[in-house]
């Protein structure tokens, strides 16, 4: 295959494809604990013990591993934020409320292997110096819950977790806690809110999570993926997490394709890789059609276009094209998909979503889904194009949280790819496409 | 109606160990409601103010949290709630189509639910349909959850075939997910934090989750080896 081997940058020459969080994912009983033991599960939590905890996040910094939940923060360097010797309590927070329109990495990660984001969990604390740990799993998984709570059960039982772990004197509680239903707790000050038990509202910064987040403790929150690449790092070493991927952007990360593809799929693989080798191992598009437009990162990042095949997926690249690399989540959408429809219908979700708190984003979502609605049906007009940008400069950086400036996305570079589309809309009086052309089972 | 006796105390020994969990009581809000959603399948009046009494804090408190979150239903929700996803992709990929057959399979007009996620009940109080947002399976796109298990791949039909199959009674099984599909209540139940015991049940992962370690092992294609040591 070609570009199986490529040279990126200053990096080692790696394959294309580098399962680690994947690599056991097809073994049947990959998610219990025997499973995960058979290949090598649990042998960092000795190591990262024996360890200064300091040492632990130095590690982890010389690493470069970046948040994998859209941010791309620096983890170590979050850890570091960990006042230390301040006498109050450390929580860990796992961010697994995976929400992200497109994004599907975390939710098979923990129902394949919880107990990697267990040991994750375990390191971590140790490192930050916490007793108890929470992973806030979005409710709507019923069999990914059931499967964090065995993990947990047998982690106990096994004495990974709970008093004096493997007698060391470390202590650990971690609690699985379901969510219900709220894409705003995706947003780590909102999942603080929600974790105490309110409406998940999104709170001011500073102070930051690492001052005063749960309780009003100092308090990391990771995206499962980042927690879950730590055990690695410890067993492997961060000049190994470090030799993957480019100069800025470590090591590597499960991307997701879905839509339009051949074969729809989870790939890990260092991360810089393309669409175009991405696209090449998928299958191609759907037989007969052509790439129209797709997200690098889950539907808060600007959508590209075929011209961006070739930019390199890592926070640097996708961002010098306009976007963000974001979850990694590529919805790939061909010429059959109408992209007012696709807008709008985000443009509805993030409406749906927006949790009233701030004017911008809850008055912003409302008019901008009002606004499209009246496109896509073929009754827009040039200056409703301009309002809805308009619209879009008055959410963007002036919303509460990020769900606003996410909402803003779709809607901007939809406009600036695709600006003719909308008025063909005006023009025809009403959606140009046929709904019926996209489906998974057209032409079947 | 009222909680009986018998089902308080075995509501108030649940709600203890759920609070026990956390390190202040007022954290077992949200599983709390799911376990009141376990009793009734649904959050009513007398749910929101057990979730009170054992909390110490107001009705109005509780309400305010119970309807702010989307999984908590405030009427009888059906034995198995039905959610078709139609965010963008799935709805691209065919969800739009699953859902407005389906509406007109139970006898409503999908045109009047455009715009919401209210329920579209069966008479039989079976099967309630709903839009639900992405469900994080879009390489498993168009999808639809049963009491939050996932069913991959979906066609109208074979979605039909679904809620013919739930209204009649006949055994259904999620395409990840245990052998026997639990109902609406005991769903609830294990969102609340008790296990059914099904957890082993269930591959590991679905052939779209496993697609590029396929390709990985077909090419020998592998993570480097780490220097100066050996792998675990």
């Amino acid at each position: 295959m070609e570009g199986a081997r490529a040279l990126r940058g200053c990096q080692e020459v790696t394959d294309t494809l580098t399962p680690v969080l994947t690599a056991h994912w097809d073994e049947p009983d990959s998610f219990t604990l025997a499973g995960y033991r058979r290949n090598g599960g649990y042998s960092a939590v000795p190591k990262a013990l024996g360890m200064q905890p300091d040492d632990v996040i130095a590690t982890v910094k010389a690493a470069g591993l970046r948040g994998r939940g859209g941010a791309g923060f620096p983890t170590g360097m979050k850890w570091s934020f960990i006042p230390q010797g301040d006498g109050k309590p450390h929580y860990l927070t796992v961010n697994a409320d995976e929400s992200e329109p497109g994004t599907c990495k975390d939710i098979p990660l923990m129902m394949a292997t919880p107990h990697v984001l267990i040991e994750g969990i375990i390191i971590t604390c140790y490192a930050i110096r916490a007793n108890h740990a929470f992973i806030y799993v979005r409710g709507e998984v019923l069999h990914v819950v059931r499967r964090l709570q065995m993990a947990v059960a047998e982690a106990y039982e096994a004495g990974y977790l709970g008093k004096n772990i493997l007698g060391t004197g470390f202590d650990l509680d971690v609690v699985v806690h379901a969510g219900a239903g709220a894409y705003i707790c995706g947003e780590e000050t909102a999942l603080l809110t929600s974790l105490e038990g309110y409406r998940g509202l999104p709170r001011n910064r500073p102070p930051f999570p690492a001052v005063e987040g749960l309780y009003a403790s100092p308090t990391v929150i990771n995206n499962v993926e980042s927690i879950s690449s730590v055990p690695s790092i410890i067993n492997n070493g961060a000049d190994w997490f470090a030799s993957l991927g480019t100069e800025k952007s470590k090591g590597f990360g499960i991307f997701s394709l879905s839509g339009h593809v051949a074969n729809p799929g989870q790939f890990e693989a260092p991360l810089g890789i393309t669409l175009r080798e991405l696209l090449d191992l998928a299958g191609g598009m759907r037989p007969g059609h052509r790439l129209k437009f797709w997200t690098p990162g889950g539907s808060s990042t600007p959508i590209l276009t075929d011209a961006h095949l070739d930019i390199p997926l890592d926070f640097e690249g996708v961002a010098a094209a306009g976007s963000m690399l974001g979850t990694r989540a590529l919805q790939i959408f061909d010429e059959t998909t109408c992209v007012v429809r696709a807008t709008l219908r985000w443009t509805e979700f993030y409406e749906h979503e927006s949790c009233g708190k701030c004017t911008p984003c809850r008055e912003g979502t409302y008019w901008m889904t009002r606004t499209l609605r009246r496109l896509e049906d073929g009754n827009g007009t040039d200056e409703d194009l301009d309002k809805l940008l308009d619209i879009c400069s008055n959410i963007l950086g002036r919303a509460f949280c990020a769900l606003g400036d996410g909402a803003t996305s779709p809607v901007t570079s939809a406009v600036q790819y695709f600006r003719d589309e909308f008025l063909q809309h005006q023009k025809e009086g009403g959606c140009p496409f046929d709904p019926a052309a996209a489906t998974a089972w057209a032409g079947r | 109606m009222p909680f009986s006796d018998e089902a308080l105390t075995r509501l108030r020994a649940d709600a203890a160990e759920i609070i026990g969990r956390y390190p202040r009581a007022r954290s077992a809000l949200l599983p709390l409601l799911h376990l009141v959603q376990s009793e009734e399948g649904y959050v009513s009046e007398d749910g929101i103010k057990f979730c009170a009494e054992v909390l110490g804090c107001s009705q109005t408190e509780v309400a305010g949290v119970a309807t702010f979150y989307t999984m908590y239903k405030h009427s009888p929700a059906a034995e198995y709630q039905v959610g078709v996803c139609t965010n963008t992709l799935c709805a691209i990929m065919g969800g739009d189509q699953i859902y407005a057959e389906l509406a007109r399979h139970l006898g409503a007009d999908p045109a009047g639910h455009d715009d919401d996620h209210r329920d579209i009940q069966s008479p039989d109080g079976k099967v309630g349909l709903e839009r639900i947002e992405c469900n994080a399976a879009c390489d498993y796109a168009p999808v639809v959850m049963v009491n939050w298990e996932f069913f991959d791949n979906m066609t109208p039909e074979s979605a039909r075939q679904l809620v013919d199959d739930l209204r009649a009674g006949n055994k259904v099984a999620p395409t990840r997910g245990p052998g026997r599909l639990c109902t609406w209540k005991e769903a609830s139940r294990i969102l609340a934090g008790f296990g059914d015991g099904q957890a082993a049940d269930g591959p590991p992962a679905g052939p779209a989750s496993l697609l590029g370690l396929k390709i990985a092992k077909e090419n020998g294609w592998k993570a480097p080896e780490p220097s100066g040591g050996a792998k675990k």
